[in-house]
């Protein structure tokens, strides 16, 4: 299992996960788990295309990425982003569906492309994917700040001049970019998943929002493992690990705050969101 | 004429089948979609249709009909969203997102077993892109039943659902049962998603349900016209879609058209592009023309002359 081609495998599925952790968290604090699920999808019609094309499918991937992000950034002006999310969707899957009927491509490269192929992962796949990976990493270490503020208390971040139409464009193609690194290992379907299942537990577990960031790269990481070990062990596709593990981590964060009442704070808020939003709020006042 | 319609077009049992069973399916979506796009559960509609999917694999696993497995697949999907959704918008978001993660993990599962032990490799691009020319001619009846008992559900809780979907606070405060209304509703988004799986597959249907009513909400502002726009632009695009991938076979090489699910969502898109066009010429210079707050305003005169203003419940929008 850790020997010869599966190396490239825990690398890549490594630096997935981490950056899947890091983006994930803003994903749930601004409730953007559909543009999370539909960019990526942009991304599996450029990969799509770049295979009609001949061209690397790194290239196809990020390039229907960022346009898939700033289509739904620019359609969905005036705050009606889930309509908007739904048409840029569709419309680069019926891009996709267009591209594969022209190409001589087996059902089960395209099946890959969609749920993820841990065994499709070369050497020379790494470098790219760990540049993207640092690419994101910075970008989210530059607006961290701003981010949150504009993400979890929209008011204050208005008062204090941060632009929330800049901060959304600037989100959504970090997003694109985070995604279009994923799509070949984890999936186009999937890599949504990973983004919010993580986070929102890390989230349920801590108000502090740095500590909510490392956990939730916590999570992740132990998610995207076991999801490599069980698929190389039962040969089933990653896509299911990754699905049903997410989604049993978001259940857990939900049971926690559902049956910890020492976790409670003197306000009574338990939710998750409300206590990110106190403790930020209290901090600013400080 | 032939320039337009290929030669063969309507003697084609598989485009007769496919105009019948699109324009269904178009009018069902346009009208079950329209609240979804005023409720703002495009996501969630969305989420169905994956969740449809889902089933349509499972129940093709186990040998049974897909078309129920669509339907079954998409009434689990609503009934987990239900369960496990919480009253704040963004917390539904993630609910929604969840449960869309899981039921996609197991519609790869299913998939992934399906074409391991029955061989049929085309089994992934047919539910998930589907084809509505592969359609049999004996679904036809099936589809007809769905499409009756979603539009029925919608047309037995219309007043309600409206009131709800505009401004759920009043509504709830005015004694309409918000859940069991949201329930009902979400049942028949549940049957619509189910059938345009089968028309435009799994993943395309959510174009149907979305554009059109998208498109004629920003038309016009009434709703019962807004329901009729959006069929009209519903069938259309389907049935342009369906003559252009009839076409295309003759355009390009070799006779191979392009899919017929990329032209229909291509007609869709456009014509939400062009109402948006449409709209901003002729609301130039005039404030608040957003739909949604027109709608709102709407809902809240004819509410306030029904009853006078009094004992009004304060109430934030947009909860």
């Amino acid at each position: 299992m850790f020997s010869g081609f599966m190396t490239n495998t825990w690398i890549v599925a490594t630096v997935v996960a981490g950056i899947a952790g890091v983006v994930g968290f803003f994903v749930v604090l601004r409730a953007s788990a559909f543009p999370a699920h539909a960019i990526p999808n942009g991304a599996f019609a450029g990969a799509s295309g770049a295979a009609l094309l001949g061209v690397n499918a790194l290239v196809g991937l990020v390039v229907f990425a960022v346009l898939a992000a700033l289509g739904i950034g620019s359609l969905g002006r005036r705050g009606r982003h889930d309509v908007a999310t739904a048409l840029a969707l569709v419309m680069t899957l019926a891009l996709g569906a267009a591209f594969l009927s022209r190409t001589t491509e087996y059902a089960p490269e395209i099946f890959a492309l969609l749920f993820g192929e841990i065994l499709g992962v070369s050497a020379s796949e790494i470098l790219p994917v760990a540049a993207l990976g640092v690419v994101c990493l910075v970008a989210v270490a530059l607006l961290y700040r701003p981010l949150l503020l504009s993400s979890v208390v929209p008011e204050i971040a208005d008062a204090r001049g941060v632009r929330s139409r800049h901060m959304e464009l600037a989100f959504l193609v970090v997003l694109a970019f985070a995604t279009a690194m994923t799509v070949p290992v984890v999936g186009a379907l999937l890599i949504f998943s990973l983004m919010i299942g993580p986070p929102a537990a890390a989230r349920a577990f801590t108000p502090r929002p740095l500590l909510a960031v490392a956990l939730s790269i916590g999570i992740a990481l132990i998610t995207m493992w076991a999801a490599v070990a069980s698929s190389y062990a039962t040969n089933w596709p990653i896509g299911f690990f990754v699905g049903t593990i997410s989604g049993l981590a978001y259940a857990l964060g939900r049971a926690w705050t559902a049956w910890m009442p020492t976790h409670r704070s003197p306000g009574g808020t338990t939710s998750p969101a409300a206590r990110l939003r106190e403790r930020i709020t209290g901090r600013l006042a400080v | 004429m032939s320039w337009i319609v290929e030669p063969g077009f309507f003697a084609s049992p598989q485009v007769r089948t496919a105009v019948v069973i699109g324009g269904l399916t178009a009018v069902v979506s346009a009208v079950v979609g329209t609240f979804t796009v005023i409720r703002g559960q495009s996501f969630a509609g969305h989420a169905l249709t994956d969740a449809s999917a889902t089933g349509g694999s499972g129940m093709t696993l186990i040998g049974i009909h897909p078309l129920l497995g669509f339907a079954c697949g998409a009434v689990a999907g609503a009934g987990a969203m239900e369960a496990v959704g919480v009253r704040h918008a963004r917390g539904r978001d993630l609910a929604t997102g969840v449960v869309l993660g899981v039921s996609i993990g197991l519609a790869s599962l299913f998939l992934y077993l399906d074409t391991t032990t029955t061989a049929t490799t085309g089994a992934t691009r047919h539910i998930l892109f589907g084809s509505i020319f592969a359609t049999a001619p004996s679904t036809v009846p099936l589809v007809a039943g769905f499409s009756v008992a979603s539009l029925g559900g919608i047309a037995v809780v219309y007043r309600p659902l409206l009131f709800a979907s505009v401004n759920a606070d009043i509504a709830a405060a005015r004694g309409v049962p918000v859940r069991l209304i949201g329930l009902t509703y979400l049942l028949a988004l549940a049957l619509a998603v189910g059938l345009s799986s089968l028309a435009v597959g799994a993943i395309l249907s959510t174009a149907l349900l979305i554009g059109p009513p998208a498109s004629a909400l920003r038309l016009t502002k009434r709703v019962g016209r807004a329901l009729l726009t959006a069929s009209g632009l519903g069938i259309g695009a389907t049935w342009l879609g369906v003559l252009l991938a009839y076409d295309s076979a003759d355009w390009l090489p070799g006779h191979n058209g392009l899919p017929v699910s990329s032209f229909i969502v291509a007609v869709i898109f456009v014509v939400y592009l062009v109402s948006g066009v449409a709209v901003r010429r002729a609301t130039r210079g005039r404030v608040g023309a957003a739909p949604g707050l027109n709608l709102d305003r709407r809902a809240t005169s004819r509410h306030r002359a029904l009853h006078p203003p009094g004992e009004e419940p304060s109430c934030s929008p947009g909860s």
